[in-house]
């Protein structure tokens, strides 16, 4: 469990966990979409024989699902596997390992032919409204395709049924001949949503969907996407860097951190109560367009460095090298995405607004010292206070409902076990690993 | 970085060995497929006194009874070890490299090629350098005058030069400065070590003429790619550090511009050793082009072959150089 | 500009001296235009922007795509060298006018006293020198020292904007930066000669919010040290509530409203910029169900709308009595204090319309 990450991924300790995750809250709507334990690795070949010495991380073992009609949101910054994460769950890409069920059935091994039905409910928003259409297609026959590819004959018409698309995200069905070239960027991606519209999806996987369109045109695709899912009840996965944007359209949200979900709540716990430092740090760094909190400056995180390569993650939990709270168990023993409040999830040793999950372990790495340098005193001296007061109340409630301490209580001694028996042998492997971090751009080049 | 160069080594290597395997193919494969006997096949490598007895002997020298791995096998032994002809009046020892013995001609292929290569290197170097200095130039002025008359005048001229075909040009310059103007009273081959004066000088007219063709491709590429470079984000960043124009230019735009210059180079530069049999004919030069010309006149096929072999090598080898030179050039292709 | 020039554009001679309300201001634009002659017509990417800044002081110049920002900005450092491109008006640099001046001279000012950086540091830096040459470069063009001397400043520079190991990485090439350690980089370049002017063209844009965090401080931070003048130029007005002093939002290549940071926020005047603040999602608030965008597409700047460029868009143009909105081109007029703003709607209706239509929905 602990360093499993270097090789087999979460895949085994996470399963038992996962099986009971839906079962104990949230959820309230069927699930459409199951990912477990999933990976994807991007192998690196070098030398004479261009053998395999590594792999790019991308995705490292990640655990969520989707339910019916409501918008998931991925957050991170770029490299932390997000889009891949987006093209393997839609099998644009195969996935290394793990499992993705589309509703209920298994998709994570369909060959082409019998994903193909598949794919009219799995549908794909790219980011680049021009690179993703083709210039010398007119946009009829852009928005056609996936009905010509599918088979599909749609009442009425294929031309009649694309005028329609066309109108439903606002654009003029008189415009059916027209080349991409001839449209402004807001209005290809319409086109874009139009296309992947077409054949009715269930889901609907939406990869930066608004980050290269000006604000104003930003704001109408977004309205539009809204209207869209209230109007034929679809399923959003969105994924962006931006997260205002994701605030506003989703109803949950996970952070992704070097190819990990950090954490994964409801939109409201997320933003007003974030548990894992990581998401605070995104959170606080975003800039708010209201100069006279200017003076917040002292609520904002700065991290220390840059993200570490996902081709030698760190040990334990990703974020130590960059976390202010990290201590020894953090750079040991990888925490589980555990569920701590109702709807939240999140995989921390010592969460913000909850109580501390290894109390025992106080002592600060020289990095966590370093950092916790950049972060404002006032947000350390409120989040200790928040701490203290979680610890007391969980203590106290410890005896009464014992639903979700259970299973961590049940893992972590187990992990500690794990841990120390590890560390004693792979002290040095890991002062090497954390060496390879920092001069993290030079090593992938090599 | 040297596992690069013996990656790339390893692979021209292999690559030359299956040129020689499909060559060797085309050459004593595909005749008996296509249901030639060995004595047919036999009789096109005699010449014109042919007899049973010499057809039987060629037969057995190039171990027409063997089976074809092994024929081919012999034929690369030879190139390393030199190869034996025992039967019929031909019977010699050919000397490694032995890249075959012409039965029509009755010599060693080998040392007719060595006579041969320097004349086509020297023709190919000479005019190398002349077009690159002037295609390069050419297309880095009419990038920056994109437009003006010196722009529309060079692309014009350039646009003709891609046209006009070599042997108009050549005996264009032949008729004017041979016959009209008679400057050079000889045009004839002197070898670089023996005299580099006379070797550049009766070298110029071919060169000039193999050299307006290519300048005219290179100007044209030039400035295409100039074009592109100076519209880069990098080069705006190197004027707003207040950098001289001259050096945005050369320093920052030029070098750029040359990558992909220098990959068509190497190929051009390969290619042309083997076959300037135009310009080798029209000024009356004793290169492999020219040579092989006459081989294919006479089905001469050992030469044939070995031209065929000889050019390949200097086309992959080129090449090799190109991919080393490029890695030189740019930092982001060095370990990939 | 000369005399000459100026009497044909029918402007008072008197005003070629130095605006008087900018004596103190480090950098002067008055009326800079900026059109490129093309095959379809006359592109006016910028039509008549006047702006001061001062030491010490950052200004925003907000604006979509095709709002004129960027052009504004490699006009202030005369870097429009398209045979198209003219360029017209008066820049005054620390009591220098450019527009007019001899370019080597410019050229010279360039890189020292006013230094840019870009927004694409990949694509901006030159991918076959490493890092270390192009600073050693830049330092060079305007220091006659040697290449030791050089690489020992340059070192000095990327250790000062953050960069760890800077005697490694000085060799590196800018493939293998990380996007926030070449950004880091690239402002290391452009301060290597301590320039009084910093022109940061959507410097975070293509960066993460932690490593733009790190880059807006990082600027802050050079900017209080240095005590240069900075012109923020971004699309984000979550950036320029955080750095900028004064804000100018661009629309059709003209200013639509300028004015302390302060009361763009809190007193917007303009109805383009109330879209750009109800298009915003917003992090620190849980927002109405809706964001409040403003419709249609940005203007073309060949045919520019008639009156108010903005008119096509404005959901409130009819409201002024007549024509006005469609015939008539606004003009800059001063609300109070230093803030302007150029548009038709009467200040009662400016002010009724902000404080009951778009101030609760955002």
């Amino acid at each position: 469990m602990s360093e499993t990450n270097k090789k087999d991924t979460a895949g085994t300790a996470a399963v038992p966990h996962q099986a009971s995750a839906p079962a104990d809250g949230s959820a309230e709507r069927e699930v459409l979409l199951r990912v477990k334990g999933l990976t994807k690795h991007f192998p690196i070949k070098k030398g004479l024989l261009q053998r395999q010495v590594g792999a790019v991380k991308a995705v490292d073992g990640i655990d969520f699902e989707v339910r019916k009609g409501e918008t998931l949101g991925v957050v991170g910054e770029s490299g932390c596997g997000k889009s891949t994460m987006g093209r393997v769950i839609t099998r644009l890409q195969d996935p290394t390992s793990g499992s993705i069920e589309f509703e209920g059935r298994d998709i994570t091994r369909l060959s082409t032919g019998k994903m193909r039905p598949m794919r009219r409910d799995v549908q794909m928003i790219f980011q680049d409204p021009y690179g993703s259409l083709n210039p010398r297609h007119t946009i009829g026959s852009i928005v056609s395709a996936p009905f010509r590819l599918q088979g599909v004959e749609p009442e009425g018409g294929v031309k009649k049924e694309v005028q329609r698309l066309l109108e439903l995200v606002g654009l003029n069905p008189e415009h059916y001949n027209r080349y991409p070239h001839e449209f402004s960027g807001g209005q290809r991606q319409r086109i874009g949503i139009a296309r992947a519209l077409a054949l009715k999806p269930k889901l609907v996987v939406a990869d930066e969907p608004v980050s290269a369109l000006d604000v104003s045109i930003q704001a109408q695709v977004v309205n539009l996407m809204d209207d869209l899912q209230q109007e034929l009840g679809l399923t959003y996965v969105i994924i962006a860097h931006d997260l205002s944007v994701v605030r506003h359209v989703s109803d949950r949200i996970a952070v992704m951190y070097l190819g990990k979900i950090v954490e994964l709540a409801d939109r409201a716990s997320l933003y007003e109560a974030p548990m894992h430092p990581y998401t605070k740090a995104l959170m606080s760094a975003v800039p708010v367009p209201d100069p006279s909190r200017r003076g917040a400056k002292s609520e904002r995180i700065l991290l220390l460095g840059d993200v570490p390569s996902p081709i030698a993650p760190p040990s334990g939990c990703r974020f130590h090298t960059r976390c202010w709270k990290a201590t020894e168990i953090c750079r040991t023993t990888e925490p589980q995405l555990v569920e701590l409040k109702i709807g939240q999830r999140v995989a921390c040793h010592h969460p913000e607004n909850f109580a501390d999950q290894a109390p025992q372990d106080t002592v600060l790495l020289s990095a966590a010292k370093e950092a916790s340098e950049l972060v404002p005193d006032a947000v350390l001296e409120e989040s200790a206070a928040v701490t203290e007061a979680a610890t007391e109340a969980a203590e106290a409630s410890a005896t009464a409902e014992d639903t979700t301490p259970e299973a961590k209580t049940d893992a972590e001694p187990a992990a500690d076990a794990d841990a120390e028996a590890e560390t004693a042998e792979e002290a040095p492997a890991e002062a090497a690993a954390a060496d390879a971090e920092e001069s993290a751009a030079e090593s992938t080049d090599k | 970085m040297a596992a690069y160069i013996i990656r790339r080594v390893f692979g021209a290597l292999v690559l030359l060995l299956v040129v020689s395997a499909v060559t060797f193919a085309i050459f004593f494969l595909v005749p008996r497929l296509g249901g030639q006997t060995a004595t047919q096949l036999a009789t096109q490598y005699v010449g014109k006194d042919a007899n049973p007895e010499s057809i039987a002997a060629i037969k057995r020298n190039l171990g027409f009874d063997q089976p074809i791995y092994m024929q081919y096998w012999d034929y690369i032994k030879g190139l390393f070890v030199g190869a034996d002809y025992k039967f019929g009046p031909d019977a010699t020892h050919c000397n490694a490299p032995c890249f075959g013995y012409s039965f029509k001609s009755h010599v060693e292929v080998w040392p007719q090629l060595t006579q041969r290569i320097p004349v086509s290197f020297s023709l190919a170097v000479g005019a190398a350098v002349i077009w690159l200095i002037f295609g390069v130039t050419t297309g880095v002025i009419s990038a920056l005058r994109k437009g003006k008359p010196v722009d529309r005048i060079s692309m014009f001229i350039a646009l003709a030069g891609v046209s006009l075909p070599i042997f108009f040009t050549g005996q264009v310059i032949n008729v004017l400065f041979i016959y009209q103007w008679p400057i050079w009273d000889s045009t004839d081959y002197v070898p670089f070590t023996q005299n580099p004066g006379d070797w550049a000088w009766h070298l110029l007219l071919p060169w000039v003429s193999l050299a307006f063709l290519f300048s005219a491709t290179y100007a044209r590429l030039t400035r295409a790619g100039m074009l592109e470079t100076m519209s880069e984000d990098y080069i705006r960043t190197a004027r707003a550090k207040g950098l001289r124009e001259s050096t945005v230019v050369t320093k920052h735009g030029l070098r750029a511009t040359l990558t992909p210059i220098v990959t068509i180079f190497g190929i051009d530069f390969g290619t042309l050793i083997g076959t300037a049999v135009l310009t080798e004919t029209v000024f009356s030069l004793q290169g492999i082009g020219a040579y092989s010309i006459q081989a294919i006149k006479d089905n001469d096929l050992p030469i044939v072959m070995a031209v065929t072999l000889v050019a390949a090598f200097f086309i992959v080898f080129s090449n090799l150089v190109v991919d080393l030179v490029y890695a030189a050039i740019d930092p982001r292709v060095r370990y990939s | 500009m000369s005399k000459l020039e100026k009497a044909a554009l029918g402007e008072p001679a008197t005003d070629v001296a130095a605006p008087s309300d900018a004596q103190d201001a480090f950098l002067s634009v008055r009326d800079l235009r900026i059109h490129f002659s093309t095959d379809d017509g006359l592109v006016k990417s910028v039509d008549g922007v006047s702006f001061d800044v001062k030491r010490g002081q950052t200004l925003g110049i907000v604006g979509e795509s095709g709002s004129g920002k960027s052009v504004t900005s490699l006009g202030l450092m005369g870097l429009h060298r398209a045979a198209n491109a003219k360029v017209s008006g008066q820049v005054w640099l620390d009591g220098q006018e450019l527009i007019g001046a001899d370019p080597d001279e410019v050229r010279r000012l360039r890189g020292r006293k006013m230094a840019m950086i870009f927004q694409d540091p990949l694509s901006a830096m030159h991918p076959y020198y490493k890092v270390g040459a192009q600073i050693v470069e830049a330092y060079r063009v305007h220091n006659k020292v040697s290449k030791k001397v050089a690489r020992t400043r340059a070192i000095e520079m990327l250790d000062r904007v953050g960069i760890p190991e800077p005697d490694k990485r000085i060799d590196g090439y800018p493939h293998e930066f990380s996007g926030g350690m070449r950004q880091r980089a690239m402002i290391a370049m452009a301060l290597v000669n301590n320039p009084e002017l910093l022109i940061a063209d959507e410097p975070t844009t293509a960066l993460d919010v932690t490593v733009q965090a790190q880059i807006l401080d990082l600027i802050r931070d050079l900017q209080k040290e240095f005590g240069s003048a900075v012109i923020m130029i971004t699309h984000d007005l979550g950036v320029v509530a955080e750095i900028a002093d004064d804000v100018l939002v661009m629309y059709g290549g003209r200013c639509v409203e300028r004015g302390p940071v302060g009361e763009i926020f809190d007193q917007p005047q303009h109805p383009y910029t109330w879209g750009l603040l109800g298009s915003m999602p917003r992090i620190d608030r849980e927002t109405a169900d809706r964001l409040t965008p403003v419709k249609g597409q940005p203007p073309s700047l060949i045919n520019v709308p008639s009156g108010c460029a903005f008119h096509p868009r404005c959901p409130y143009a009819d409201l002024p009595k007549g024509n006005v909105t469609r015939t008539v081109r606004p003009e800059l007029e001063q609300v109070e204090g230093g803030h302007w703003s150029a548009c038709h709607l009467s200040a009662e209706d400016r002010t009724r319309i902000w404080t009951e239509e778009i101030a609760p929905k955002l």
